[in-house]
């Protein structure tokens, strides 16, 4: 064989990892590590400005290909986070909040950022009716487009859009594998959620204390700590207003659209 | 000279084609690298910043001029030079000599069926004895695949002078295999 044919053969495939890491470098891609999650091990994805997606896949592969039709860029797995990431990583997903991590919204629309945004601010153990965060952002006609925003949420548990419920007490959907995934979220931070429902079902939207004439939504932390024996419950803003009980200026109640 | 289709996608979505770009590249580069440095590391290294300077490079040029590129031969352009960068690098700390110098690692190339493992890594141990004017040259020809003209653009030398630094190199490794057997 001759001299030229044997070079030939020096030729070798490139790593299989080099596109990618080139195409993250240049943020044409991201990346993504496997993390553990209070419903099993999550795929965490991220690039330079923050992570991007939060999600449960029943595989790397289905995962991967989510991620191109989501944000229609590829996104290439590593061994680990890196270290700017990684503590506050753990600490969202352990405390259901984005605190100090960068989350990387720009894929989304002002207004689903507005949501989602608002979304975060509801605490551990606590929810709030779609109706409050449609009126919180000043779109208060505006309930479905926040299902909607909120189910296309890209960051589950990191942002807690698990602590937005309907008005009637029923949970609605969720964006982090099955619906029921909600309630086991819900109930793992201390929530019951079917005492919330009744209440809900007998019109119940508001609690309030006779000793403050202060009232909350039902799950606040301040309404948590009314005893029975001081404890209003309210169908509307409107009722307890005209009871002379004001918002409480914590959880900030408004009744659903 | 006709123009390179992917060039011209590159000058008009620059995002939606370096893909593949990376895709078209990569393999050569990373093989043209190994032979030239003779170090799987290093060459996936300079592989890589090879591609995420030319990203950054192409994001500066206006499209008429990404248009007229011959992209191999101007990758190849900084590849070429990271690799020479390298290779002075490593004569400045010579306690890294043969350290990591891998020549018989496994080929995937089309033809790697019909030729030994042992002659392959022969062929490039002596491949990394050539003086890096004909290594180069010899490395862009015959296992990157790349025309003289692209050679010539990359290595910034005239196409005549490629031409004969490809057939000294040649002349070199048939010498250097007649000596070994």
């Amino acid at each position: 064989m001759s001299l030229e044919a044997d070079l030939k053969s020096l030729y070798t495939e490139a790593p299989a990892g080099l596109a990618g890491s080139v195409l993250a470098e240049v943020g044409l891609a991201d990346r993504y590590a496997v993390r553990p999650g209070p419903i099993g091990d999550v795929f965490v994805a991220f690039n330079e400005r923050g992570v991007t997606a939060v999600d449960l896949a029943e595989s790397p592969e289905a995962f991967e290909r989510r991620h191109m039709s989501v944000h229609g860029r590829p996104v290439v797995r590593v061994d680990d986070l890196p270290e700017r990431l990684a503590r506050h990583v753990d600490t969202a997903i352990e405390e259901g909040r984005p605190g100090r991590l960068p989350v990387d919204l720009s894929d989304l629309t002002e207004f689903q950022q507005a949501v989602l945004r608002r979304a975060a601010t509801i605490p551990r153990g606590e929810v709030r009716p779609y109706g409050w965060i449609a009126k919180e952002i000043g779109r208060p006609r505006a309930v479905r487009a926040v299902g909607s925003a909120l189910a296309q949420n890209p960051v589950p548990v990191i942002i807690p859009c698990h602590r937005v419920v309907r008005s009637d007490g029923t949970l609605g959907k969720y964006s982090l594998g099955a619906d029921e995934n909600k309630r086991v979220l819900l109930e793992m931070e201390g929530i019951d959620v079917d005492g919330l429902s009744s209440l809900a079902a007998r019109g119940v939207r508001f609690i309030g204390s006779d000793t403050t004439h202060i009232f909350c939504h039902p799950t606040c932390r301040n309404a948590r700590r009314i005893t029975n024996a001081h404890r209003m419950e309210f169908h509307s803003e409107a009722e307890a207003e005209s009871a002379g009980y004001r918002a409480c200026r914590v959880c900030r109640p408004a009744q659903a659209a | 000279m006709t123009s390179d289709p992917l060039a011209a996608r590159l000058a008009a979505d620059l995002d939606g084609a370096f893909p593949d770009m990376v895709r078209q590249v990569s393999s050569g580069l990373y093989s043209g690298a190994l032979r030239m440095l003779g170090n799987a590391r290093d060459a996936e290294e300079v592989a890589q910043d090879a591609l995420v300077r030319a990203y950054r490079a192409l994001r500066e040029y206006p499209e008429d001029r990404i248009r007229e590129l011959r992209l191999r031969g101007w990758v190849w352009t900084i590849a070429a030079n990271l690799c020479r960068n390298r290779l002075r690098s490593r004569a400045r700390r010579p306690q890294r000599s043969l350290e990591g110098i891998d020549t018989a690692d496994a080929g995937r190339g089309p033809e790697s069926e019909t030729l030994s493992s042992e002659t392959r890594s022969e062929l490039a141990a002596l491949l990394l004895h050539l003086p890096w004017e004909t290594r180069s040259a010899i490395v862009l020809k015959h296992v990157v695949g790349l025309s003289y003209a692209e050679i010539a653009d990359a290595l910034d030398r005239p196409s005549g002078t490629v031409r004969s630094d490809v057939s000294r190199g040649l002349a070199r490794l048939r010498t250097a295999l007649e000596e070994e057997r």
